[in-house]
């Protein structure tokens, strides 16, 4: 497949589009407040839609695909489980707490809350983990662009080797992401977001309809693939009869419940497009603006690999038979087709799994079916939807570095008491220094994968508990600094240590567990993540009140605002439907509600 | 005047739905639909994007009316 001129057209438009709505940004950009909060000036569906949109980065793209393709409609978990009851939840109950405290970041609403222990401990966590999570999405997408050879042929006729195409899709996102965010700050991000949002829609919209009209329909890829794959609940009772490996319990309290709320409740990457909204209703909406987009993404982004999965065993409905329908739980090995087998670069031939399979390679299931169905022109967009992607991954990344690191470290312990202007360029230097932190961790990660894998493990344990930091601070005024302090050491030991004594069955002790003893396997390395976060969020919620009922609370005066029983309610709002939090809340929780009992 | 962001957005899909559009219309049909199942999805998809950024634009421009005078 090669690029015509209308490709590097379109793809020329988009980037230009970008840099012109950083630059109109950069216009209205004159204070810290502008740069790093948007002047909290943004409506609520401009809001909703950068909340998703800094979420959808090209891991999640190129990732929910892979897993589509592996696991099926479960993977729709992630979604209809493991985010929209979070969002219901922080549209109606949190965003008041970050909201009306005026906190202009996660780590400072636990300052205000706790004490500075507490935000330091926050605030460094979530510094390094988003220029580590941004350099991972830089090197995921430019080893797809690579792995895709569309760039080859303009870059041999340059005479540039082809590990150039590598180096130059890095540059130029990391360019132009830098241009945006420097110029225009969080408003050119969110502007930039919601202009990526519409274009990763309009570029794998298509796909899907091409490829459900290929294989004859939802009911084609049910005959093809079976209830294993087209049933979200099938097998779920338990954890070996179903493809996540995962049981309910572990489902619902691991993910739809620790690591979900965890993420959506306190992760200041999205919080922040909720704090840049024009007013408190707004800013408790943008999150449900967001949950009624979110609930249909799965169709998007996991529906191409059941597609590309179906086409895999059965290269077309049309004239093939349909095999029959799988049993729930059983393992359906497929022929090489959309999809390939996974080739070991050292040996050059194809890995295998532990029963002596060969392995697919799950990531390339939506750009494969992409250069199946589009043709010249449409490669384009598909090509662009990726690049909007990764670059709205991105940019939700440094522009939430660049406010915890000002604030929540240099304004906190660096250099206190300075006038706005310099914060502001202290903001713009830290967009440069994240943006370059992040290419070097994408080269890191070209470079020691295990280090990079290492790292974002010891992350993970450090995020597992927060969110009950959280809710023990906005719901019981009783919490102490010192209790939450406490409460989230003994939560990220409890993650290591659960993490170190057990081990998913046929990996072998390391990485993936099992550095201690193995005192207990899990069906699947889902599994013992979800379980390593029920752990590590209960030990911390325990912790944090037996602490607290030992050590001195502020007084209520200082918390006013900050707890929900001495903030004033705003739950009954007067207005039209659509402007009422708390009936919007339960209209996405029967949305979503349904979409689960329709895939069921 | 607040920035409206519908303005870029339906420009840029006014201009690849056009480009895309045009390039379904006088592009050989053979190759086109060779690969998308004997449907021309450039024409097809391109209109539907057209029409998507016109409509973007229409609301952007009622919005500009419709806001009060700015001093």
């Amino acid at each position: 497949m090669h690029l015509g001129a209308i490709d590097w057209i379109i793809l020329a438009l988009y980037l230009a589009f970008v840099l012109g709505i950083g630059i109109v940004s950069a216009r209205r950009t004159r204070s810290g407040s502008d740069f790093f909060l948007a002047g909290r000036a943004i409506p609520a569906w401009v809001c909703g839609l950068a909340f998703i949109s800094a979420n959808l980065g090209a891991q999640e793209v190129i990732g929910m695909g892979a897993s589509g393709a592996k696991y099926g409609i479960s993977t729709a978990h992630f979604y209809w489980i493991g985010a929209i009851p979070a969002m219901v939840f922080i549209g109606v109950f949190m965003m008041p707490f970050y909201y009306g405290s005026k906190a202009r970041s996660g780590p400072e609403y636990l300052r205000m809350r706790f004490d500075e222990k507490t935000r330091a401990l926050n605030a460094i966590s979530f510094g390094v983990m988003t220029i580590i999570s941004s350099g991972v999405s830089m090197y995921a997408l430019a080893k797809l662009i690579q792995t895709l050879h569309v760039f080859d042929a303009p870059f041999a006729q340059l005479g540039l080797p082809q590990a150039w195409i590598f180096h130059g899709a890095i540059l130029t996102s990391a360019i132009v992401v830098l241009v945006y965010i420097y110029a225009g700050g969080l408003r050119g991000a969110i502007y930039n977001e919601v202009l990526q949002f519409f274009l990763i829609v309009a570029g794998f919209a298509p796909l899907v309809w091409l490829g459900l009209r290929q294989v004859g329909g939802w009911e084609g890829l049910q005959a093809t693939l079976g209830p294993s794959y087209t049933h979200a609940w099938a097998g779920m009772a338990h954890a070996t009869t179903n493809r996540l490996g995962v049981d309910w319990f572990g489902l619902s309290m691991g993910l739809g419940f620790v690591l979900s709320f965890g993420y959506w409740c306190t992760d200041f990457l999205v919080v922040q497009r909720a704090m840049a909204a024009d007013s408190m209703s707004a800013a408790r909406r943008t999150p449900l603006i967001a949950a009624g987009v979110k609930m249909f993404i799965p169709f998007i982004v996991i529906l191409p690999g059941l597609i590309a999965i179906a086409l895999t065993s059965a290269p077309d409905h049309t004239s093939a038979k349909a095999s029959p329908p799988a049993a729930v739980g059983s393992i359906v090995h497929h022929e090489p087709g959309v999809i390939p087998v996974k080739i070991d670069s050292a040996s050059g031939k194809p890995m295998l799994d532990a029963r002596g399979q060969p392995q697919l390679d799950y990531d390339l299931a939506t750009p494969n079916l992409l250069l199946r169905y589009f043709p010249t022109g449409m490669v384009g967009l598909g090509l662009t939807a990726l690049l909007a992607s990764f670059m709205s991954g991105m940019a939700g990344n440094v522009t939430a570095f660049n406010t915890v690191f000002t604030y929540d470290i240099y304004q906190a312990y660096i250099r206190p008491g300075a006038d706005d202007r310099h914060y502001l360029h202290v903001g713009r230097l830290t967009t440069a220094v994240g943006i370059v932190a992040s290419v070097a961790a994408a080269y890191m990660c070209s470079q020691f994968n295990n280090i990079m894998d290492l790292m974002q493990l010891v992350l993970a344990f450090v995020n597992a508990p927060v969110f009950a930091t959280f809710l023990l601070g906005m719901f019981w005024k009783r919490t102490t600094g010192h209790g939450a302090f406490i409460g989230l050491a003994a939560g990220i030991t409890t993650a290591a240590l659960h993490h170190g004594l057990t081990l998913p069955m046929d990996d072998i002790a390391g990485i993936k567990g099992g550095w201690l003893a193995v005192t207990r396997s899990y069906p699947s390395e889902m599994a013992q993540n979800f379980w390593t976060a029920i752990w590590a969020w209960s030990t911390c919620f325990l912790v944090t009140i037996a602490v607290s009922l030992v050590t001195r609370p502020k007084t209520d005066e200082s918390l006013a605002g900050l707890v929900y029983s001495l903030t004033p309610k705003t739950l009954g709002e007067a207005g039209p439907w659509y402007l009422r939090p708390v009936l919007l809340g339960v209209i996405m929780l029967i949305g979503v509600t349904a979409l689960n009992l329709i895939f069921r | 005047m607040p920035f409206d962001v519908r303005l870029p957005i339906g420009l840029l899909f006014l201009a690849i739905g056009g480009l895309l559009g045009v390039f379904g219309l006088i592009g050989d049909p053979a190759v086109l639909e060779a690969h998308s199942a004997g449907l021309n999805v450039d024409l097809i998809w391109g209109s539907a994007l057209a029409v998507f950024g016109a409509f973007m634009v229409l609301l952007a421009v009622i919005a500009r009316r419709r806001a009060p005078p700015h001093d």
